[in-house]
């Protein structure tokens, strides 16, 4: 897979060397010469000077092969543009932007922004898991849709109950429990177990009613 | 009619004063709070200062209610950002955005974005004044 990465941040760093490492051809862009002098000794060749929202770098990387272009800089609005113009400009099939105001996620997702990664998310979900709040983790998100799962504790008001008795929101469904190596397809009269994984698919605003229900 | 000017630059202030001489009610929002020194003592609309790209400064200059809204920093990549979110998450329909790269700005064109590229404008000028004919038409 060829990978372009816009912004050396430590993320950006760090994931390069991993994707080097996994084989993948990989090539960094960093705007700040400060910041390519002190990494491009290390890095080499993969490490570029240039602006990933420039369509002169990008070309210049041969950004229209590229598989994927991560922007991970500090600034959100450098990580929207770089993941629009490698779409509009060069077809890239897929984008993933950090990004660094929670409250930009819908906004890029709505822009055209594949996938979007974002540090305040993924530190809250640690710490809920952490404090056993049952956690809604999200797998997939459709528009306002997402496809979630939850492990079931001991202590889940949901354990020893059917489907049907646990008054769900009407906007959210339970798909499966993975128990054990099965995976089963839940239906309202299936029995929620301790230990279960169960995937569900909710509207994005029942997200806390789900969760206080398993 | 309501306008809402993002960047205090030259072009901004003297936008500011066109319109308000329009009899529009003008905000004007900035960064910078010395930028609004350009708009003159004339000036009677209002300033807001802070970051353009982010919506609750953009709430608070009353975007919901604009008619017209300019995005005019000198920050191609912010004024972008902000054009997108005044048109997808405020939902305004005549919205002009300032992109001095002419491949973005012939790009974000392409999608339905209004975009202004000075520098195309600048060159038709100098070319005009130089009576040179070029084949591809510009801006």
């Amino acid at each position: 897979m060829y990978v372009i990465i816009v912004g050396a941040s430590k993320i950006g760093y760090n994931l390069a060397k991993q994707l080097v490492a996994d084989g993948h051809e990989t090539v960094l862009i960093e705007k700040d010469p400060h910041k390519y002098n002190l990494l491009s000794q290390e890095l080499g060749e993969i490490l570029i000077l240039g602006d990933g929202c420039e369509d002169a770098t990008l070309k210049q990387v041969g950004a229209s092969r590229a598989d994927m272009l991560i922007a991970v800089s500090g600034l959100d609005q450098e990580n929207l543009i770089a993941c629009q113009l490698a779409k509009l400009l060069f077809m890239v099939p897929k984008t993933l932007a950090r990004v660094n105001d929670p409250r930009n996620e819908d906004l890029f997702k709505s822009l055209g922004v594949d996938l979007t990664i974002n540090a305040t998310n993924i530190i809250n979900a640690l710490i809920g898991q952490n404090l056993n709040i049952p956690f809604l983790t999200p797998l997939v998100t459709f528009r306002n849709l997402e496809i979630v799962q939850a492990e079931i504790s001991d202590s889940s008001p949901a354990v020893n109950k059917a489907v049907r008795d646990l008054a769900l929101p009407p906007e959210s469904l339970l798909i499966a429990a993975l128990r054990g190596d099965d995976a089963v397809l839940l239906k309202g009269d299936s029995v929620i177990l301790a230990n279960d994984t169960v995937v569900a698919l909710t509207t994005k605003d029942k997200e806390n009613e789900l969760r206080s229900i398993l | 009619m309501k306008a809402i000017i993002l960047g205090c630059g030259r072009v901004g202030a003297m936008l500011a004063n066109l319109l308000e001489q329009e009899k529009m009610e003008v905000t004007v929002i900035d960064a910078n709070d010395n930028a609004f020194e350009k708009l003159g003592e004339n000036y009677s609309g209002s300033r807001v200062s802070g970051n353009i790209t982010d919506e609750a400064i953009l709430r608070a200059a009353g975007i919901e209610q604009a008619d017209l809204v300019a995005v005019l920093t000198s920050d191609d990549i912010a004024n972008l950002m902000a054009a997108q979110i005044v048109k997808q998450k405020f939902g305004r329909e005549k919205i002009l955005v300032r992109v001095r790269d002419p491949i973005k700005a012939g790009a974000f064109r392409e999608m339905g974005l209004a975009t202004v590229c000075p520098t195309n404008v600048e060159l038709d000028m100098i070319l005009k004044e130089l009576k040179i004919k070029t084949k591809k038409g510009k801006s």
